[in-house]
């Protein structure tokens, strides 16, 4: 299996005909992800990159037997587009869209209570990268070509962070099986225990590297859940040794506000769950190759 | 975004929340005509600034005639008030807020923020108001009593009576209690608020509950739909550059140190700047230009950085994803023909593209320092300081 999303995933965009959803979905079809329409209400019926267009995800899904989608639509819609996929029946869909409100997501994530475990769509973000499966499918705004092919989980809330990070792996000629970026908002659609416990199930991953940063209670919650349930070994890296406290850097979730939510915190936390620390951003390669020659 | 205590007071009072008599002053005369309005035989004068701890640093006052209230009221008007909240250059008092003195009884402590484990609203109520909800939980742990909300239904009267009750408020006070800590949830559920903090709520002598003092925040993300709120935004309170950011789609926060920084995400700016430190140096900001870092964000980032005086190098590290090296080469070329340097700039970039984009910075006649890497960038842009 692959995490998330693989070859024969369908794939729609939500926001399709806007700007950012046209340029987004001709560079996902340019990387091989198999795009197979988008969703603009009111425009159901027409063509746009040769792909149909549909009022509602329902019809797309119908359609096209779509069961991942993307949104690129604005914040203020965007709690209202993720529970009308959950209601279509997709089974993965990723919000790319940065500044959905924190109440919005409490909503949705409520809203999602509904459905049960095996009919639950799983949402990634906001305000992130996406999903990329090297070679296989990409459901995000990465640059696709430095991801190498390989056998390494990479989890990061940042996206350029995971960049950089894929780069360092590139370099060592170190490849990657999927790439998630859960996002930088406080309220996230999937934590980092969430993908981590499906890469430890992942027979096409041997390692994950988990790249978090200040604030919230996630990273240590995953570094906890590994200690107790995970075989493969985890690598971490969080960002913002120097971030001052209670201020929000950036992401709307990189703010301390309780003990355990620094960096060094988290760092001394994750080390007592057996994680090994990448002691720096420049050396997140080389300490997952150090961990591999030793597994 | 943060308000002021009087703001968050008027909208928890619309909310039901009660409040001691008040209003707001700009002037010394206008101050002594407010404390004779509200009347009563003592007052309070409080600066309004975006901080707590201001009773410490001195800006809350005590007066017993509305002389007192006009003599503070100069006093505080146009000062820069320091607490252990604002950093050391303070925050400056344009608004004062007279209050009616109240004989307090007892002093609680209630607030509301998010919880990010159960994804749900918490309340948090303690004995010990009047002080801060840190050092309540560290020093008197054992009085903290929490209660989770269900969002899909809000607070339920059984809710807010528990924590009364837990809070030892006596049976006739008891509804007055719980009516206004449901007051203070709605406010912060139907308003979009990230936190609500009433320190102290106290019991008043005469058996009145009352919120003395308060603070709220609201989510920035949700500005679109919440105009009243925005409208109570006062940037005096605010950094000048970081309002100057904000204003322009950046995401700037200022620092002490004096390396200034250019980074497109927020996870690599605060990756950066970790590695400036263990390199030995510290850096003057964090900013953030967003993962694409268009060519005019960067011209924007440029004049950003170059109005802080205490920027001695400039570093700029950006990983092109979509936003190929080549064309942010393009973008920094362009913001140094229309802004001077004067400080060596280090520049790292890494992604798509990054030969071509290289190649045009080196044909450029641009004077800077090439790095290859995270820790080159930050070793080079330590190495330029020590020059």
């Amino acid at each position: 299996m692959t995490v998330l999303v693989d070859k024969n995933s369908k794939i729609i965009i939500q926001g399709f005909t806007g700007k950012m959803g046209s340029f987004h979905a001709d560079e996902m079809i340019k990387y091989g992800s198999n795009v197979v329409g988008g969703v603009t209400p009111g425009k159901g019926g027409s063509k746009h990159l040769d792909l149909p267009v549909f009022n509602t995800v329902k019809d797309a899904v119908n359609e096209t037997g779509a069961d991942a989608s993307i949104l690129f639509v604005p914040p203020a819609f965007a709690a209202d587009s993720a529970m009308e996929a959950a209601d279509a029946g997709i089974k993965i869909c990723v919000a790319i869209v940065d500044g959905i409100p924190s109440h919005d997501m409490i909503r949705i994530k409520r809203y999602m209570r509904r459905y049960t475990k095996s009919s639950k769509m799983t949402l990634v973000g906001p305000n992130c990268a996406g999903i990329i499966s090297p070679g296989k499918s990409m459901l995000g705004i990465m640059p696709g070509h430095i991801y190498k092919e390989g056998r390494i989980g990479i989890i990061s809330r940042s996206g350029t962070l995971g960049y950089e990070a894929a780069q360092q792996l590139k370099n060592l000629n170190i490849g990657v099986s999927t790439s998630v970026g859960i996002g930088g908002d406080p309220i996230n659609g999937s934590s980092f225990r969430d993908i981590i416990e499906k890469f430890e199930i992942d027979d096409e991953t041997d390692a994950i590297l988990m790249i978090g940063e200040i604030g919230g209670p996630q990273e240590v919650a995953a570094g906890e859940f590994a200690k107790e349930n995970m075989k493969k070994p985890v690598i971490a890296y969080i960002a913002g040794l120097t971030a001052p406290k209670g201020r929000v850097m950036g992401h709307a979730g990189a703010i301390v506000s309780a003990y355990g939510e620094s960096a060094i915190e988290k760092v001394e936390i994750l080390k007592e769950c057996g994680i090994t620390i990448s002691k720096n951003p420049s050396v997140m390669g080389d300490t997952v190759k150090s961990v591999l020659e030793k597994m | 975004m943060d308000i002021h205590e009087y703001q968050a007071k008027k909208i928890l009072s619309n909310f039901g929340v009660t409040i001691p008599r008040g209003g707001i002053v700009y002037s010394p005369e206008n101050a002594e005509n407010k404390a004779r309005e509200i009347g009563g035989s003592r007052w309070v004068v409080k600066a309004q600034i975006h901080s707590g701890a201001r009773g410490k640093a001195g800006g809350i006052i005590v007066c017993n005639t509305p002389l007192e209230v006009a003599q503070a009221t100069d006093k505080l008007l146009g000062k820069k008030l320091v607490t252990n909240q604002t950093g050391p250059e303070g925050k400056i008092v344009n608004r004062i807020y007279i209050e009616e003195a109240t004989d307090i009884e007892k002093e609680l402590y209630l607030g509301l923020v998010f919880d990010r484990s159960s994804e749900s609203i918490m309340v948090v109520a303690s004995t010990e108001g009047g002080m801060s909800v840190e050092e309540i939980s560290k020093e008197k742990p054992e009085t903290i009593i929490r209660s989770k909300i269900e969002v899909a239904v809000g607070m339920q009267n059984f809710q807010a009576r528990e924590l009364a009750f837990g809070l030892g408020i006596e049976p006739d006070l008891i509804r007055r209690a719980s009516d206004t800590i449901i007051g203070c949830y709605k406010a912060f559920s139907e308003l979009d608020a990230t936190m609500v903090e009433v320190n102290p709520l106290v019991i008043s002598k005469q058996k009145q509950i009352l919120a003395l003092d308060c603070k709220m925040s609201f989510d920035n993300n949700a500005m679109f739909r919440r105009s009243q709120v925005s409208e109570l935004r006062d940037k005096t309170q605010e950094d000048s550059k970081e309002i100057f950011a904000s204003d322009r789609g950046l995401n700037y926060v200022s620092l002490d140190g004096n390396i200034g920084n250019i980074i497109n995400g927020a996870g690599l700016a605060m990756a950066s700047m970790d590695m400036i430190k263990l390199a030995g140096g510290a850096p003057a900001n964090f900013l953030d230009v967003g993962g694409g870092a268009t060519p005019e964000k960067i011209v924007k980032a440029f004049k950003l950085v170059t109005m802080d005086e205490k920027v001695k190098v400039i570093l700029v590290n950006i990983f092109a994803g979509i936003n190929r090296c080549d064309w942010v080469a393009e973008g920094i070329v362009d913001a140094l023909k229309k802004i001077e340097i004067k400080v060596p700039l280090v520049i790292r970039l890494a992604g798509t593209n990054v030969e071509k984009g290289n190649k045009i910075l080196k044909e450029s006649k641009i004077n800077y320092i090439e790095a290859n890497t995270l820790e080159d960038a930050a070793n080079k842009a330590v190495a330029a300081l020590n020059k």
